[in-house]
């Protein structure tokens, strides 16, 4: 009996020093491609990776309050910023991927131009994701104010996070939804307006090594390895852009 | 704030009187009947007290979803799908309370047992007489806790709104989603004032509640 309880001690001690867990917090819209990169890198290094997401704004609150969180990649600079400036990291936020917004219907077709989408009749409802919490919500709620669009043809419906808000959209339960490109990326039915670049600030998503993850070994190579070229090509393949 | 409370009153206020028009005559039927039809129903109507209420949301939002034939019927009905809408967070409601409705009001329809049924019947009181002038005033207790029950859980409800409540003040944004919308975004003071209320006027109600059981056993009510 004793025996075996030192073996299973020695093989968990043993197996977590040869693959340390690494646990990220992904904002919504990233969470595709996060899962990508994980494969890629266990695959690289066996290092487990574990991926929780939300909007950017409720993973920031739940940082400040002690969740175990090694990295987060943000969907802003602003938060991981902030978290930088509270302390809860040593380097400041760098820009891992910079995202695009896009009016995604499943049902629409035969559109030419989104300006077409948010003022024609057919769309009784638009949803797009929380601005204060989710930052392509805030983007979209920009879009809507540039555009100065009457609210008078359709309801606007609130997600959560950027990911419900798709959800909503994929259901048919909403027209049409302002989503991240990276979400539709692997999704080729219905119609896609590339949202202009001048109707709304730059989606540039921030990504910072917490101080919870310092000592991790595994942290510290996930984090090294998002900046490389492999990782690079995967974040393009998913709509984003990168530096 | 304001809208979010009036929202959440009127919210329970409906889902309670509609509950008490299901509840009364299914309880009835349960409490009065046998057979293993009886209990595959009852345990239909006890499951919202185990299901995450994230189970519920998800159904809903497929059933009422334009996708499945039901919510194309209901579409036409409403003039639109209803989720995100109040039609919607009613119907979730009715399904999430109904255990909270209907348990009490079986309790009390058993525990009154056949004799005044008995004795009503041989006065010449028709069942429905019966029913409305001696079963219902007897489960006077009954029917204020699944009332009360209803209205306080209604009140609590969060999982099932999230998922097919969109968000939409003045619609679809009540108290529990306005309270994580104030934490989310940081707000605190606001969400330590709707969360305090709330906590203050629960305790109030399962109080009164305990207070009440106990003077209407003093009373010798049911």
């Amino acid at each position: 009996m004793k025996a075996l309880v030192i073996t299973l001690l020695l093989s968990a001690i043993s197996s977590s020093v040869l693959a340390a867990n690494v646990r990220i917090a992904v904002a919504s819209n990233f969470t595709a491609a996060a899962q990508a990169l994980s494969a890629a890198f266990t695959q690289r290094t066996k290092h487990d990776v574990q991926i929780s997401s939300g909007s950017t704004g409720k993973l920031y609150i739940q940082i400040r309050h002690g969740a175990p969180f090694d990295l987060l990649l943000a969907a802003d600079m602003e938060r991981p910023h902030k978290l930088y400036t509270e302390g809860y990291t040593n380097t400041p936020p760098f820009t891992y991927a910079t995202g695009q917004l896009v009016l995604w219907s499943r049902d629409l077709s035969g559109v030419v131009d989104g300006m077409d989408i948010l003022n024609s009749d057919t769309v009784k409802r638009l949803a797009i994701a929380n601005a204060k919490t989710a930052p392509y919500g805030k983007a979209a709620q920009e879009v809507l104010d540039n555009l100065k669009t009457t609210h008078s043809s359709w309801k606007l419906i609130r997600g959560d996070n950027i990911a419900q808000t798709y959800q909503f959209a994929a259901s048919g339960n909403v027209n049409a939804a302002f989503v991240a490109r990276a979400q539709i990326v692997l999704d080729k039915r219905g119609f896609t307006w590339q949202v202009p670049q001048s109707l709304y600030s730059p989606i540039q998503q921030g990504a910072i090594l917490l101080k919870h993850g310092i000592n991790n070994p595994a942290a510290n190579a996930f984090y090294r390895f998002l900046s490389s070229d492999e990782a690079k090509s995967v974040i393009q393949r998913y709509g984003y852009i990168t530096r | 704030m304001l809208d979010a409370i009036l929202l959440t009153l009127k919210l329970a206020t409906l889902t309670t009187i509609i509950l008490l028009i299901i509840g009364i005559p299914l309880a009835w039927w349960l409490a009065r009947s046998r057979g293993l039809f009886k209990d595959m129903i009852a345990t239909l109507v006890s499951m919202p007290l185990v299901l995450p209420p994230t189970v519920l949301g998800f159904y809903l939002l497929i059933t009422l979803g334009p996708d499945s034939p039901l919510g194309n019927v209901l579409s036409s009905l409403f003039g639109g799908p209803l989720t995100f809408t109040f039609s919607g967070l009613v119907i979730g409601s009715v399904i999430f309370s109904l255990p909270f409705m209907v348990q009490p009001l079986r309790n009390t329809f058993e525990s009154i047992g056949n004799r005044p049924l008995e004795v009503a019947a041989t006065l010449r009181a028709s069942p429905l007489d019966t029913f409305f002038s001696v079963v219902l005033p007897l489960s006077r207790n009954g029917l204020l806790t699944g009332s009360i029950m209803s209205f306080v859980h209604t009140l609590g409800e969060f999982g099932v709104v999230l998922m097919i409540g969109g968000n939409i003040p003045g619609e679809t944004k009540v108290l529990s989603i306005a309270i994580y919308d104030y934490v989310e975004s940081l707000e605190w003071a606001q969400a330590h004032l709707i969360a305090g209320s709330m906590l203050c006027f629960s305790f109030i109600v399962i109080l009164s509640m305990t207070l009440l059981e106990r003077n209407s056993r003093k009373a010798g009510g049911l």
